[in-house]
């Protein structure tokens, strides 16, 4: 029997259609999870824009909370919320990714470097209420830092040091090592090889990695709630230089602050329906804060990687 | 030490560039060249081959240290001594930098950074320190120049050096090696990777560069070595077999094994 006998072409086929089957089965099942998450996602943001939105203005951007739903806002809650982040971004990104270089570039490769992979690996286990215990007993009353802006954003910040570590070292990973090698082989010693390839060339891909980190932080309640966010505040951190002399650049770090989710869990508890509205619209804001965070992301990568070609 | 007697038998007028001697180096437990001693003639091309596994690779890497990028290598014994002042390459209070800086190395893959043409060639000076705007363009034309990529590239230096073709990316990256005025350059399988026109141009690129620079070129290709270098060594399983003049080597090989080999019946 040769290849191009009828019932040997015919069984050919037949293998091939069921074969395909199991293509067909795979791909609905592929389709059907990725409904599950992208479905319910979807839902929870329509049903919140559908309620939020209306509510929506300038005043409540501009208004302090209030025990009036009507005339409440989230002046102190965005503002706290950006504050916040900011410390985090500040602490979190130049540790992480100097951990990171470190770990890849300079850590020798003996135990201890395997127990320190490993331990970064489990803190990002971590749940995220544990640090907050470790912040309020070391930054809130050891380092004496109170129940602060600083407080909040170093706690956010240790929160996603594992994920910036990681992202740091995978895209590290991912610069070919004929390019490792042609830098030393040009004489480079280990810090210009850093400095001049290794970050220029993993910047996108650690970007990536502080995004995901800060997404995460930004909708965090429990750490904040543990080290001692107010639920209800009326004021703005002081701007620089307009408060007490001697006044400085920095003294809203020392401020007491609250933060978006906390705002919303506290119109959620409210029994009027009115604040579960006021709750929807501040919702509708931090998706859309996280949304706008990754699409810069998105953005910046684009950028930075059009001009990496290996 | 001693230089083992015999390898540069019958070469006169040349000078020596540097010198294996009974060199050991081991991955870790696998012991990858076993006592290996060998000349580099200055101002000459000298190819390495072998089957691979030989070691071939291994030994050229030894000449710029780049085995100190891993942890587990070991230079087990004897070592590589550099003319005019008898350094010890391999010794270990030398520092793996300052080997890089006197010898550089082009790779088996075109490795050109993803920065522009300039800059890829300007690496190797900045690196030494070279801030100079005007003494940087000027090393960078004369290093291009001397890769045979000035014409090519000349009114598109701020270009990625991606860009270029892939016999282009690899004088690239010949010109980044060149630009640091090395005392020797090493070429790990330069052309593995290209088509056979830009093969060509990178051989007879290589035979121009002698008059500069000592090049030490690992080879799989016994008609390359035949084709471009004045001496060849054939290495197997970590030992040198045999080293001579290409023209003996391939014509007359001393040892049996070595003819084996270049006539085709091995390997």
């Amino acid at each position: 029997m040769n290849a191009a006998d009828p019932s040997t072409i015919r069984a050919v086929r037949a293998i091939i259609a069921r074969a395909k089957r199991w293509d067909m089965f795979f791909a609905m099942l592929g389709i059907l999870s990725l409904m599950v998450g992208v479905l319910t996602f979807s839902v929870l943001f329509l049903d919140m824009a559908i309620q939020g939105v209306p509510r929506l203005d300038l005043e409540f951007f501009t208004s302090f909370p209030s025990r009036r739903a009507a005339n409440a806002g989230i002046l102190s809650a965005w503002v706290g919320t950006v504050l916040v982040m900011l410390v985090t971004a500040l602490a979190a990104v130049p540790l992480g990714v100097a951990a990171g270089v470190y770990l890849e570039e300079y850590a020798p490769k003996n135990w201890i470097t395997d127990i320190i992979e490993i331990n970064i690996s489990n803190l990002a286990g971590i749940p995220s209420i544990v640090y907050g215990l470790l912040a309020l007993g070391l930054f809130v009353y050891y380092f004496g830092f109170g129940q602060s802006i600083l407080s909040a954003g170093l706690t956010l910040a240790l929160l996603i040091l594992p994920v910036i570590i990681v992202a740091t070292r995978e895209a590290i990973r991912a610069i070919p090592q004929s390019i490792h090698e042609g830098s030393y082989a040009c004489g480079a010693t280990t810090w210009q090889t850093v400095r001049d390839h290794i970050l220029p060339y993993s910047s996108a891909g650690i970007l990536t990695g502080v995004i995901i980190g800060m997404a995460r932080a930004i909708g965090e309640t429990a750490p904040i709630i543990t080290i001692g966010a107010l639920t209800f505040i009326a004021f703005l951190p002081t701007a620089p230089f307009s408060g007490e002399p001697p006044a400085g650049l920095f003294d809203w770090i020392f401020a007491p602050f609250t933060v978006m989710p906390i705002q919303m869990f506290n119109w959620t508890s409210r029994p009027e329906a009115a604040f579960t509205v006021n709750a929807a619209a501040a919702g509708f804001v931090l998706v859309f804060m996280t949304l706008a965070m990754n699409g810069l992301a998105i953005y910046v990568r684009y950028r930075l990687r059009k001009n990496i070609k290996w | 030490m001693q230089i083992p007697v015999g390898l540069e038998a019958g070469v006169e007028g040349t000078v020596l560039k540097a010198d294996v001697r009974e060199l050991d180096f081991y991955y870790g437990a696998f012991h990858a060249l076993k006592r290996v001693s060998m000349p580099i003639h200055d101002h000459m091309v000298t190819s390495l081959i072998g089957p691979s596994g030989c070691g071939k690779s291994t030994l050229l890497r030894c000449f710029n240290r780049m085995h100190d990028l891993y942890p587990g290598n070991r230079y087990a014994g004897g070592g590589i001594v550099l003319y005019p002042d008898n350094t010890n390459l391999l010794a270990p209070e030398v520092d793996p930098i300052e080997v890089r800086m006197r010898i550089s190395m082009v790779f088996q893959k075109p490795n050109p950074f993803p920065k522009s043409i300039y800059e890829n060639v300007a690496y190797s000076l900045r690196v030494r320190g070279m801030r100079n705007k005007n003494e940087l363009d000027d090393r960078v034309e004369s290093a291009l120049k001397g890769a045979a990529l000035w014409n090519e590239v000349s009114n598109r230096l701020k270009e990625l050096g991606a860009n270029l073709s892939g016999g282009q990316q690899q004088r690239l990256c010949i010109a980044r090696a060149l630009a640091s005025d090395p005392e020797i350059i090493l070429f790990d399988e330069p052309t593995s990777a290209l088509d056979p026109i830009a093969t060509a141009s990178i051989e007879e690129l290589i035979i121009e560069l002698k008059e500069k620079v000592t090049i030490l070129i690992v080879t799989h290709n016994m008609q390359q070595a035949a084709r471009i270098s004045d001496f060849t060594a054939y290495m197997y399983l970590g030992e040198m077999v045999e080293f001579g003049v290409t023209d003996q080597l391939f014509i007359k090989p001393q040892k049996k094994a070595t003819e084996d080999y270049i006539t085709g019946r091995f390997g």
